[in-house]
């Protein structure tokens, strides 16, 4: 039997043009709402699946403001079973922190008698890209790590992890307990049914606050990158365009000969 | 000192490596620091070789090899327990590696050791002591400007940030092997094989001259058969959105974007695609960018140097026969 834990993050669900708050420290997320990365939808699914397989449970856990929940929610309309939520200030946090605040809480569990052999992340948050709160997690607890992790198998006492590599597909054996940084790709995150979403409100969540105050993220300010004006050379229009296209590859000297 | 982790190929340094290189060393000037590179895990003469010459091109004397066959196969913990030692050894200010998988997971495992902060993805250097840094976040569609106190920076490069460039003075570069103190705790982690990829061949869509890219513009999984003539008729890889990913149109081994590979070709031929972030992430390396999209207001192509306004289904297949036709096929 292996209890997993699977964290998320409440990001901002940006898909076209990023606004900035005010004091330039946040992305304004008041139009376009929140979600949680790809990667950690494939993490959460991998977890439910784990659990399930070696008759375990699956917890989800996050470092949020309380609206944090939603996403809880929706993991838990999937197939875990129970939340947790460390109340903060999320960009206050810095990748250090976050490491932290998840270690307090898996010691507090265990010392109350739920161990979890496997904790599982996505790779990279959508917003921060800081790549590092997987690593720096396993430190402070002092277990194996792998990251860039697509498929993932239970393996008599420990797990065999597959990653994309220069070179193909890269296997990892680790022992538990291990902590594991999914990519997507590996597997299909389900969709919520009705009775799965009648039972995540029902779904116990914890709440709990961070044991210490953050270092910081080190965030002086946010800005959007140069915007280059739109110098696009329209060719055409239609299936006439394709001779330009052509000169045009020509000239590049992308044709081979 | 600035240290620089160098990552290899069959040939020598890969090209995001060889960038950062030139990074260093603009950086270097700025801080007063002279610039090594270090290179961990097996290297084959030829890329032994070659790693040599663009050091060497680069101004950059010194290569460090710690010489242990434990670290032939990548475990990222041992990789940055070696690293540490050649920056114990040289007293190093800061820590550099391009912003690959690679670069940024054994950075990561060498901040975490040191109980420093780490910042992936920089694209500037505001300044060096201390360091004031600008970063990609949201996948390059907004950037962060951070403090990184500590002693040793330790920061990964993004991909183009600059580009490689020759020194103007050459130097000989020599290999200097050391000792790694390395601990079996440290290689519980380790690539203990390589199989042949399965879904797909992304090292295929990463270094292509020439990428066709493909969205929701496709209409479905019975979409692809022009697009993947137009590949093949210029020797390229077929690149896709997460939309295409998703719907389980096509494998997920042919994703470009945030979640995906992040590609550089000469050419990008962006067919049906609306440019959301996700998926500029991780095109917008490209040199150049031919937009195919029926709405000329899409972002793509907008951001594109070259547009068609029409459907991918009527312009691909006509693109296609006025190539084989100038080609004689």
């Amino acid at each position: 039997m292996v209890n997993v834990l699977v964290c998320i993050k409440r990001v901002p669900d940006v898909s076209g043009e990023v606004l900035l708050t005010e004091d330039e420290m946040s992305v304004d997320a008041r139009h376009v709402g929140f979600t949680v990365s790809p990667h950690e939808e494939c993490a959460v699914e991998l977890a439910t699946q784990l659990a399930q397989s070696s008759g375990g449970t699956a917890t989800v856990l996050t470092l949020g403001p309380s609206e944090s929940i939603e996403q809880l929610r929706s993991a838990l309309a999937v197939g875990c079973s129970d939340g947790v939520l460390i109340h903060a200030e999320a960009d206050r946090y810095g990748p250090v922190d976050v490491a932290r605040a998840i270690a307090d809480v898996v010691r507090a569990r265990a010392d109350a008698g739920i161990d979890y052999g496997l904790i599982l992340l996505g790779n990279d948050a959508a917003d921060t890209g800081d790549f590092q709160v997987p690593i720096r997690l396993a430190y402070a607890l002092d277990r194996p790590v792998v990251t860039g992790i697509s498929t993932l198998e239970l393996d008599g006492a420990g797990v065999s992890a597959r990653a994309d590599g220069p070179d193909g597909a890269e296997i990892f054996d680790l022992p538990l307990p291990a902590v594991v940084a999914v990519m997507e790709g590996g597997v299909s995150p389900r969709y919520p049914s009705i009775p799965g979403r009648m039972k995540a409100k029902k779904a116990p969540v914890e709440t709990v606050s961070p044991a210490r105050e953050p270092r910081g993220s080190g965030r002086a300010r946010l800005k959007l990158p140069p915007r280059r004006p739109s110098t696009v050379e329209v060719l055409g229009t239609g299936p006439d365009a394709a001779p330009a296209v052509v000169d045009l590859l020509l000239e590049l000297g992308v044709v081979p000969s | 000192m600035i240290l620089v982790l160098v990552e290899t190929d069959a040939t020598g340094a890969i090209e995001v490596s060889r960038e950062t290189l030139t990074f260093a060393r603009e950086l270097g000037q700025r801080a007063g620091a002279p610039v090594q590179a270090v290179c961990i895990g097996a290297l084959p003469d030829g890329a032994r070789t070659g790693l040599l010459t663009q050091l060497g091109a680069q101004g950059i004397s010194l290569v460090y090899r710690p010489d242990d066959e434990r670290l032939n196969d990548y475990a990222a913990a041992a990789w940055a327990a070696a690293l540490l030692d050649v920056a114990e050894t040289t007293a190093a200010s800061a820590l550099l590696a391009a912003g690959t998988p690679r670069g940024n997971e054994v950075l990561a495992h060498a901040a975490a050791r040191l109980d420093v902060a780490m910042a992936a993805n920089v694209v500037r250097v505001d300044a060096p002591a201390p360091f004031v840094v600008t970063r990609q976040v949201v996948g390059g569609a907004a950037w962060e400007e951070m403090q990184l106190p500590d002693r040793v920076a330790v920061l990964s490069v993004a991909g183009h940030a600059c580009d490689a460039q020759a020194a103007p003075a050459p130097v000989e570069a020599e290999i200097v092997a050391c000792t790694p103190k390395i601990t079996d705790h440290d290689l519980v982690a380790r690539v203990a094989r390589v199989e042949g990829s399965v879904a797909g061949d992304a090292g295929a869509l990463t270094s292509a001259r020439v990428v066709v890219g493909a969205g929701r513009g496709a209409g479905g999984p019975d979409g692809f058969a022009d697009l993947l003539e137009l590949t093949q008729l210029l020797g390229g890889a077929l690149g896709v959105s997460r939309v295409v990913t998703s719907l389980g149109w096509r494998p997920h081994a042919e994703q470009v974007g945030q979640t995906g590979s992040r590609i550089a070709p000469d050419l990008y031929v962006a067919c049906g695609i609306s440019g959301a972030i996700q998926h500029w992430a991780g095109c917008q390396s490209a040199k150049t960018i031919l937009a195919v999209n029926t709405d000329a207001d899409a972002p793509m192509v907008t951001k594109a140097h070259y547009a068609v306004i029409g459907d991918l289904h009527e312009v691909v297949p006509a693109i296609n026969a006025e190539l084989r036709r100038r080609l004689g096929r």
